[in-house]
């Protein structure tokens, strides 16, 4: 790869963002500023900062790779990704959201809540939750994002990581939510653009659309050779039904990543960014078809890199990377793309952490400083804005000692990476999803059935996390150490705890709800005004 | 179908796009939707800024 070429993408991309930073801080003049942008955000922006938010590394590297390993079945997370994560979230929730934080003057996603469900102790456990959990999937993304830097630049991993969390640290604690949202939108771009060649690449040199997946269903004796035994069938098949593949498949990395984004706190708040209804229903054109480029090309070209390596090597792509899945995709580039493009993909990769990280500082500052000391504590310094600062700077400095500390406690650095990222995803959907949708379509569920349900999904997603689920009990090892058994239930030990811990949130909530005093008529007539239904 | 060995993937593939289409479709129809809401929001929205107490002196 040519360095001086790259030295100067890597120089013109971190000038833009400079420079879109100090937009959006000369622009930042009230708390509404701060944490919502004005909510004025035009929707294209909008469309494209939910998107690149919600799209991380690990969803192109990480999941990319895990399509050269599952196959094309991966492709039902994008289905979801677009139908859950953009359709459903948009048109179901979105409009809601966005009138009904309007409604309730609410600048967080634990704001909403609790101002809906008129409990100040909701907002302030929902911001210490976000607060609390939100650092472990941003040390994931940091994690990602200063391993990468490192190996590209031929840096230490402690000097990228450092350079890398501050540069993001640094317009996100200036430029508030308008620094966010225009630096998403630009990284948005890069990502849309290079995905793009991308997918034509791949296509074209595996001799077009159905000639490169006819090439891939001939190579299925390979997959079956070698994963045959947990259920492997082809990649272009899906695993045989209920086997451990298919499982791990369908609950954790199609319905625990597709289901979960719904209630992400990072990507909720965007709704309440843009000026009016009609706004949000035109970030879902672009929406859409963002998603789509992002992992629908990623799952193609994975799946499709074993067609590439197996002509040139002989070796289908997991092998060729050495055995390691985080290793494909970014090989594939290596070998299979002009060397102008490398370095494209590089800033892509490098945009897509940074867009996904600045959303999570900014909504950890939030939720521990306007939700969890600003209105639970009700703690004063100067003003709002500074104490949200405050609050980012520490939320900061956390992720980043987590990120030093994590590698230190368990070795397969790459694996922690999706390993954050689901425990967090289903986390907030088994704690905020009942009463999310509580929230906008039941009018008579209680403050007291969404704490409970809160609670619920909580209890239920550790408990799973620590004595079930194999994939984090066996390497947090308190389950062998109090019962000398990595799991106390075998039979569930592939399914993702948000498969146990939404359902028991679910029903909590809706039992509850029937058990106890309804809300106060005066708090939903308000939250409701103009909301049809 | 397309090359895929079965219609689980199949329809994977599928769904991606026609989900895609689906998102431009709406975005489409109802690019100025809704209509019927928009003064009132207009209204909301300078009530709002009015009010907001926190919202600098100077500001708007």
């Amino acid at each position: 790869m040519n360095m001086i070429f790259l030295g100067f993408v890597v120089i013109l991309y971190l000038s833009v963002i400079a420079f879109l930073g100090y937009r959006g801080y000369k622009r930042t003049k009230s708390t509404s500023d701060y944490l919502l942008a004005g909510r004025k955000i035009h929707p294209m922006i909008m469309a494209i900062s939910y998107g690149a938010t919600f799209i991380s590394t690990s969803a192109i590297v990480g999941f990319g790779g895990a399509a050269a390993v599952f196959g094309m079945g991966v492709l039902w997370l994008t289905v979801l990704n677009i139908f859950v994560g953009i359709f459903i979230a948009f048109v179901f929730f979105g409009l809601r959201t966005r009138k009904m934080g309007h409604n309730l003057d609410a600048h967080t996603f634990p704001e909403l809540l609790g101002r809906r469900f008129d409990s100040r102790f909701l907002q302030t456990a929902g911001g210490l939750l976000i607060f609390l959990a939100m650092p472990l999937y941003a040390a994931a993304i940091i994690l990602g994002g200063a391993q990468f830097m490192s190996t590209t630049l031929a840096i230490p991993y402690e000097v990228s990581l450092v350079v890398f969390v501050g540069i993001v640290a640094m317009y996100v604690i200036m430029g508030g939510m308008r620094g966010v949202m225009y630096t998403d939108a630009f990284q948005g771009t890069i990502m849309f653009v290079s995905m793009t060649i991308l997918l034509v690449t791949i296509y074209s040199s595996t001799g077009g659309v159905v000639a490169a997946h006819t090439k891939l269903t001939a190579l299925a004796p390979q997959a079956v050779n070698i994963w045959g035994g947990a259920g492997h069938q082809g990649w272009t098949a899906m695993p045989v039904f209920w086997s451990p593949l298919w499982q791990q498949l369908v609950t954790t990395i199609v319905l625990g990543v597709g289901i979960g984004v719904l209630a992400q706190p990072q990507l909720v708040v965007r709704f309440m960014t843009v000026k009016s209804g009609h706004e949000l229903n035109r970030a879902v054109l672009a929406g859409g078809v963002f998603i789509m480029m992002m992992t629908g090309v990623a799952f193609v070209v994975g799946a499709l890199a074993n067609v590439y390596f197996f002509e040139q090597t002989g070796n289908i792509a997991l092998l060729a990377a050495g055995k390691k899945t985080d290793a494909i995709i970014p090989l594939f580039i290596k070998d299979a793309m002009p060397w102008w493009f490398t370095s494209l993909f590089m800033i892509t990769l490098l945009a897509a952490a940074m867009s996904t990280l600045s959303s999570q500082f900014h909504s950890m500052g939030s939720a521990f400083g306007r939700d969890f000391l600003e209105k639970g504590l009700k703690v004063k310094i100067k003003d709002s804005i500074t104490v949200n600062k405050l609050a980012m700077i520490a939320a900061i400095l956390f992720s980043t000692l987590l990120a030093f500390g994590l590698p230190l406690f368990y070795q397969e650095g790459t694996a922690i990476i999706a390993t954050g990222t689901a425990i967090f995803f289903g986390l907030c959907a088994s704690a905020f999803l009942p009463m999310f949708v509580g929230a906008f379509y039941f009018k008579r569920m209680s403050a007291t059935a969404a704490l409970a349900s809160f609670w619920a999904g909580i209890g239920v997603s550790l408990f799973a996390l620590i004595f079930i689920h194999i994939k984090e009990s066996k390497p947090l090892g308190l389950c062998n150490f109090l019962f000398g058994t990595d799991t106390l239930i075998p039979v569930l030990q592939n399914l993702d705890p948000l498969i146990m811990a939404l359902p028991v949130s679910v029903i909590t909530a809706v039992v509850v709800t029937f058990f106890s005093k309804p809300p106060s008529q005066k708090v939903i007539d308000k939250a409701f005004k103009n909301i049809n239904k | 179908m397309l090359g895929f060995q079965d219609w689980g993937v199949t329809l994977a593939y599928v769904g991606t796009i026609v989900s895609a289409v689906i998102c431009v479709v709406y975005g489409i129809v109802n690019w100025n939707k809704p209509r019927e809401n928009e003064e009132s929001e207009i209204n909301e929205e300078l009530e709002w800024e009015k009010n907001d107490p926190e919202l600098k002196e100077g500001d708007i």
